[in-house]
């Protein structure tokens, strides 16, 4: 085995692992197929081929800890994070062993306790808030974990994601986003939808890294997206990852992507994420054809022993449809403290409630204060001390404290300033 | 002991339910450094630090995705809005993300959402709406609506604690203008049980929020006038206290229902559909309305007066009601 270069070199059976997992989502996709055609799945079928590398490379640049949420074509991450094939065949067939109990399909369930992964819903962008919040809640909790949460080139236009990107830049969240610019929204081509040629250009809005990645060759996809996972994890904030990719199927099986032009596809196929890996791995002598028959055989006979568990499973007893709207009690919630509580409680009274901004107007009055609390006089989170609110826009010359003392000086009654017997202040 | 208005009652129990569990963190726009646009988080900031008392950009989905996310975290965040209108700029996180979560795959939320309501200062159409029935047409969010400090306070404090999301509705014209003298120690108002404000036996009257007080004061004109009335404050308008409401119109006989929302698809109808199938043998008249209009709420004082259910309105239905 002579391996080129890597920032973060991969073992043999890492370079292995990530092999089974590509195949493993390809080959359940290629299974779900023939159940949709025994009409064995109930309603919608979202195929992941042609995306394999890209949703096992970002996965599996994570630790175990970290938090996922996928998307409808992120099965390979929802694999590499220890579901097993049965759960989401029998996600797709509504059967009461799935991980929703029926409750929902496809890609849509979550795992809080051991996997941690959080649930999608269909609506595209709002993940990108939610695994912000996820990111700060372990940052709070002291964790010093990553969350990570994909999205396609089409759901970069959402009002959602811009809000969680411009959220998570804002409070420097350690959160990655992957957007699988996959060249279709549907029936919409990138260039129909977008203005840009590089979707990791949106970072810049943000003020956080992009990268673009070639989304079909997995150990870049691996290298990438695990230099922002641990730049995030260091507490630099949030990046952008785009991985480009090709859906190699319709939108979902119903549709027959009449309108790619079938020499996209062939340009694609000659890029099959799968394949150029099998190519790899021979010819840097990772595998030989011996231990690629074992582990093909070995997915093969999981994949009959899952689909085998799935189909066994009954559809749900109608009455679970009326369970569960509420926890009462069926959850125990619980934070995972990893720094001590102590440094939260009881409430540290040292803050000042006061905005520092940085190079504005000269250094008197500057307080001289440790770097944790000169960085959360600027209001910046703990572990990004080192940085400073508006260092690389604002003025040179040093800080000064807007003081909040002029305003106490002279209060204003809230209750003049505002509601009830003021009109309240418009926003917009 | 000093009488406290609802926003000092809603600002200690952020600040008591913060001080006695170090997972509940507050989270919304200006609630910080000024203390929240209606100063309901004023002085936590300096209290708590800024891991816990969180200013973000102006951001509805942002606010409302960042608390479900820290929720998933073991945390409980309570949210703030700064006027409760915004909401619908994050409306798809609240009934499609929030809402489901628990139910579709066993996510329990457990955060708070809590913001000023309700009309009577003027706002105008977009800082005077009761944007209630968007959340109780919801399954699987909890949604209070307190009229008095004690249960501003007590609803608050259950609604942190619950498993669940919780909608807090805060009436702004309440804010400043009802006191009342809060117990020292800790202590909790039940999320679904309505309260009792006054009772009476020829009629019920089932309101909540700010037409409490209204519903209160037509009451009392309707008492020289010989008609005991009942008045039923709702407090939690999901899960609803059905039971309560039934019981009450069995004694009774009639039943008012009066609300500073809209009539159109407001309350009122579910409660006099509610009543319709399981006490219809023991009415003795129809269920009546007294709501605000169908129509946006106007800026302009007489429009908005106009708009709002005041209490003439209420002693004229509750008259004809009672002749029955």
């Amino acid at each position: 085995m002579t391996l080129p270069e890597m920032k973060y070199p991969l073992s043999r059976d890492q370079l292995l692992q990530l092999y089974y997992y590509m195949k493993l989502t390809r080959e359940l996709d290629e299974q779900l197929v023939r159940l949709f055609r025994q009409n064995k799945v109930v309603g919608g079928l979202y195929s992941s081929i042609g995306q394999e590398a890209s949703a096992v490379g970002t996965a599996y640049a994570l630790e175990p800890k970290d938090w996922i949420a996928p998307m409808i074509r992120n099965v390979g991450g929802l694999l590499v994070k220890g579901y097993r094939p049965r759960d989401i065949l029998m996600q797709y067939m509504a059967r009461s062993g799935s991980p929703t109990g029926g409750k929902d399909g496809t890609s849509h369930f979550g795992d809080l306790k051991e996997r941690h992964v959080v649930s999608p819903i269909s609506m595209l962008g709002d993940l990108v808030p939610v695994m912000t919040g996820v990111a700060m809640g372990g940052r709070y909790l002291g964790q010093k974990v990553v969350t990570m949460t994909w999205i396609g080139d089409g759901g970069t236009s959402t009002g959602a994601f811009h809000e969680g990107m411009n959220l998570a830049a804002s409070q420097r969240a350690p959160f990655v986003c992957v957007v699988e610019n996959n060249q279709w929204a549907y029936s919409t081509p990138v260039a129909r939808q977008v203005r840009l040629r590089d979707l990791a250009d949106r970072a810049r809005a943000y003020g956080v890294p992009g990268y673009a990645v070639d989304g079909n060759d997995v150990v870049a996809v691996y290298q990438t997206t695990k230099t922002a996972v641990e730049q995030a994890r260091r507490g630099e904030g949030p990046v952008l990852v785009e991985s480009k990719t090709m859906r190699m199927r319709g939108h979902a099986q119903h549709d027959p992507a009449a309108y790619v032009p079938p020499a996209m596809f062939e340009y694609w196929k000659a890029r099959d994420p799968i394949a150029r890996y099998e190519a790899w791995l021979t010819e840097h002598a990772v595998w030989n054809k011996k231990v690629k028959a074992e582990l093909d055989s070995r997915i093969e006979r999981e994949l009959k022993e899952e689909t085998a568990v799935a189909e066994a499973s009954p559809l749900p007893q109608p009455e679970v449809a009326e369970q569960g709207v509420y926890c009462d009690g069926c959850h125990v919630i619980q934070a995972q403290w990893e720094r001590p509580v102590d440094e939260v409680q009881p409430p540290q009274a040292s803050v000042e409630a006061v905005w520092t901004v940085a190079d504005f107007g000269g250094s008197n009055g500057q307080p001289q204060a440790p770097a944790r609390a000169a960085a959360a006089a600027a209001g910046e989170p703990p572990s990004s001390a080192s940085r400073k609110f508006g260092t690389d826009h604002g003025k040179p010359g040093g800080s000064a404290t807007l003081a909040r003392s002029k305003a106490r000086a002279k209060p204003v009654p809230a209750a003049r300033r505002r509601a009830p017997s003021g009109r309240p202040k418009g926003r917009r | 002991m000093a009488e406290v208005t609802m926003v000092e009652a809603i600002r200690a129990a952020l600040d008591e339910e913060m001080q006695r569990d170090p997972t509940v963190v507050l989270i919304g726009e200006d609630i910080g450094v000024y203390g929240g646009a209606f100063k309901a988080t004023e002085g936590l900031l300096a209290k708590y630090g800024w891991e816990r008392v969180i200013d973000t950009p102006i951001s509805e989905t942002g606010i409302l995705g960042a608390a479900v996310g820290m929720s998933y975290q073991g945390l409980r965040p309570v949210a703030e809005m700064q006027f409760i209108d915004f909401i619908a700029c994050g409306f798809n996180q609240m009934v499609n993300f929030v809402a489901k979560s628990h139910y579709r795959w066993g996510g329990p939320v457990p955060i708070v959402v809590r913001g000023p309501c309700g009309g009577g200062v003027h706002g105008g159409p977009f800082h005077s709406q009761n944007p209630e029935m968007w959340f109780v047409h919801t399954p699987g969010l909890k949604v209070v609506y307190p009229s008095t400090p004690y249960d501003a306070k007590g609803l608050l404090k259950s609604a942190i604690r619950d498993n669940n999301p919780v909608l807090s509705l805060e009436h702004k014209f309440l804010y400043r203008r009802v006191k009342e003298e809060l117990p020292a120690e800790d202590f909790t108002v039940p999320l679904g049980k309505l309260a009792v404000r006054r009772p009476g036996r020829d009629l019920t009257i089932a309101t909540y929020g700010a037409t409490t007080l209204a519903s209160l004061d037509a009451a009392g004109e309707l008492a020289k006038e010989g008609i005991e009335v009942e008045v039923l404050d709702l407090r939690t308008l999901a899960p609803l206290d059905r039971q309560g409401i039934l019981e009450s119109v069995r004694k009774t006989s009639k039943l008012l229902v009066v609300h500073e929302d809209v009539r159109t698809g407001g309350l009122a109808g579910e409660i006099a559909a509610t009543v319709n199938e399981q006490a219809f043998e023991d009415l003795d008249g129809p269920v009546l309305r007294v709501t605000a209009i169908d129509t946006p709420v106007p800026f302009s004082p007489p429009l908005e007066e106009r708009f709002l259910p005041q209490v003439a309105g209420i002693v004229r239905a509750a008259r004809e009601l009672a002749r029955y």
